[in-house]
């Protein structure tokens, strides 16, 4: 069976450009960049060039990366270096519809006595900027907000908070990684002082990623080690996929056009149909200021976990707005922000498009998941036969 | 899907019994939209007190499915007094095992079970006994504690998983874990 994967929020696959730029450094030049031999120092050499390939996507100069293992590391690393440089103060502003890697850091921190400001959004899930304003205040460390929504794909106002934070003296870090390779970023226009960016949702592998440090920023390591970074991220390189890392930023910029026109009509395509042939289904997020890949939509009267299975046995890769799993037995935390009512919320499914995807694709979701949404409605307590 | 057992997957993708029965005997309703499961039970009894037919209609994951329809087939032709037996471990059984984060679906169908057969017999429900700990899904301190010794719960999490207890805000996961630390003392 073939696979439609419209899952690239969750992650994606490796581009075959940036397998084939990483698959020497995993054999014959396994060298270590720190060495003064010539043969690891070729490899140092390559990383240097993936580190400017990186700065370059998001328009950063190339000492201001720091490359690390993950989007969490990076928003971690992120929080803490903003704490730790400002240690007299207590209080950090993020809104409730944050990823785990910086809503679960900013709860822990809560315990261990700092103040912490989760703004709101509305049921667009935009944010209310005008709270996260009226509480900068002298006592505030960080202002850390996501640039995109990795359920909904709700784009925040990141460059006017940004510029509010700077007015004030407060650090501002963005969680891009939703966000970065899907829009065009800019760090110096939008003028945040720190930015978390991920390979593997942007066709590179799994376990490498990247902080954007501005430059003249204090900066206090979360991993402690040796030089490497300069001293802002310890441990030996992961020299392959940091180089396939470069390469699939290099490939990103050239699919910015693609991403924006293709893709999203593809989207689009997806949206209007199962619409227009599902009834009693609705978007989640405000319609145009979203991210051109990503589709939330909920089908009322079902659930989640259920459309997924159905249409795995479609071949259909696609996620849900609801974790039913041990821990989290609501909705998401995105979603309740947003109060998306029960009813469609349980049943929302996210569709993720990369430029691997086809329409011929979007033409088999639209044919397999009415039937899968009809035959769960016909066995729903909730559904109210509309015949 | 991944880690359902076969059972689950074929009585999630073969429902067994499904659909509104006309006229039954007695009706056992159990969960909520906002819970994000429910069930609906429908069973047909004879003068004898025996199940001669039983249906369902389920809102909720694979496992709430197969648990409804793995019921409704265990319950057929038995009498009420055994039916009363059937114990969410039971089903569960039945369907080789639940992942634990869904016994939850399991103890949903025996509570959808017992409300039919109690309703069949007049049995008037009382207001759930004891306070309630988890507001977000109603459940109270005995039921916890009544969980936990029938199925040797260990901690908060395992409520969770048996009750959703705990699953919704996390307000009360500290209070669930006072209650599973003096009811494991006691059991």
């Amino acid at each position: 069976m073939n696979i439609v994967y419209t899952d690239n929020n969750a992650t994606t696959r490796v581009a075959p450009e940036v397998l084939e730029e990483m698959l020497p450094y995993l054999s014959e030049y396994y060298g270590n960049p720190s060495s003064m031999h010539s043969f690891g120092g070729n490899v140092g050499r390559k990383i240097t060039e993936a580190r400017a390939k990186v700065a370059d996507l998001i328009n950063a100069d190339p000492d201001e990366i720091v490359f690390t293992s993950c989007g969490t590391e990076s928003d971690n690393a992120a929080i803490h270096a903003a704490l730790e440089v400002n240690p007299q103060k207590r209080h950090i502003i993020t809104s409730n519809v944050e990823h785990p890697a910086v809503k679960n850091t900013l709860e822990r921190l809560q315990k261990k006595g700092y103040t912490v400001t989760f703004a709101p959004v509305d049921t667009g899930g935009r944010l209310d900027t005008d709270l996260v304003y009226k509480n900068m205040s002298e006592d505030t460390a960080l202002v850390t907000l996501m640039w995109a929504n990795n359920e909904t794909g709700v784009i925040f106002p990141i460059k006017e908070v940004a510029k509010k934070a700077n007015e004030r003296g407060i650090i501002f870090h963005t969680d891009a990684v939703q966000a970065v390779g899907k829009i065009p970023i800019d760090v110096k226009d939008s003028g945040v002082d720190m930015l978390s960016l991920s390979g593997h949702k942007i066709h590179a592998p799994k376990g490498v990623a990247a902080l954007y440090v501005k430059k003249g920023l204090k900066f206090s390591s979360f991993m402690t080690g040796g030089h490497q970074e300069k001293g802002r991220r310890g441990g030996t390189e992961n020299t392959a996929s940091i180089i396939g890392l470069g390469k699939a930023c290099e490939l990103a910029k050239g699919h910015f056009w693609e991403m924006d026109k293709r893709v999203r009509q593809m989207r689009d395509y997806l949206e209007r149909q199962l619409l227009e042939k599902i009834p009693s289904s609705s978007i989640n997020g405000e319609i145009k200021n979203r991210l051109p890949n990503t589709l939330s939509i909920g089908f009322d009267a079902v659930e989640g976990e259920s459309i997924l299975l159905l249409m795995d046995q479609a071949g259909i890769c696609a996620s849900s707005g609801s974790a039913c799993t041990s821990g989290s037995l609501d909705p998401s935390h995105v979603l309740m922000a947003m109060k998306v009512p029960f009813e469609s919320a349980h049943g929302t499914i996210r569709f993720s498009l990369s430029i691997y995807n086809t329409l011929e694709e979007m033409d088999h979701i639209v044919t397999v998941l009415p039937q899968v949404i009809k035959r769960l409605r016909d066995m729903s307590p909730f559904w109210k036969n509309q015949n | 899907m991944w880690e359902y057992t076969d059972k689950v997957k074929d009585h999630f993708l073969n429902p067994r019994n499904v659909g509104v029965m006309e006229n039954p005997d007695a009706i056992g309703e159990t969960g909520s939209l906002s819970c994000g499961d429910a069930l609906k039970l429908f069973l047909k009894i004879n003068k004898n007190e025996r199940i001669t037919d039983a249906s369902f209609m389920t809102f909720g994951c694979a496992s709430a499915v197969a648990s409804s329809s793995a019921l409704t087939e265990m319950i057929k032709g038995i009498t009420l007094n055994d039916a009363l037996k059937i114990t969410n471990d039971d089903i569960a059984d039945y369907l080789d095992g639940l992942p634990k984060a869904k016994m939850h679906c399991s103890v949903m169908g025996q509570d959808a079970l017992r409300k039919a057969i109690n309703s069949y017999r007049g049995i008037q429900i009382m207001e759930k006994p004891g306070n309630v700990v988890c507001e977000c899904f109603g459940v109270t301190d005995l039921e916890i504690i009544e969980a936990v010794k029938e199925n040797h719960l260990k901690s908060a999490e395992d409520v969770t998983c048996y009750l959703k207890a705990g699953g919704g805000c996390g307000n009360c996961l500290e209070r669930i874990e006072e209650i599973v630390e003096a009811a494991k003392a006691e059991a």
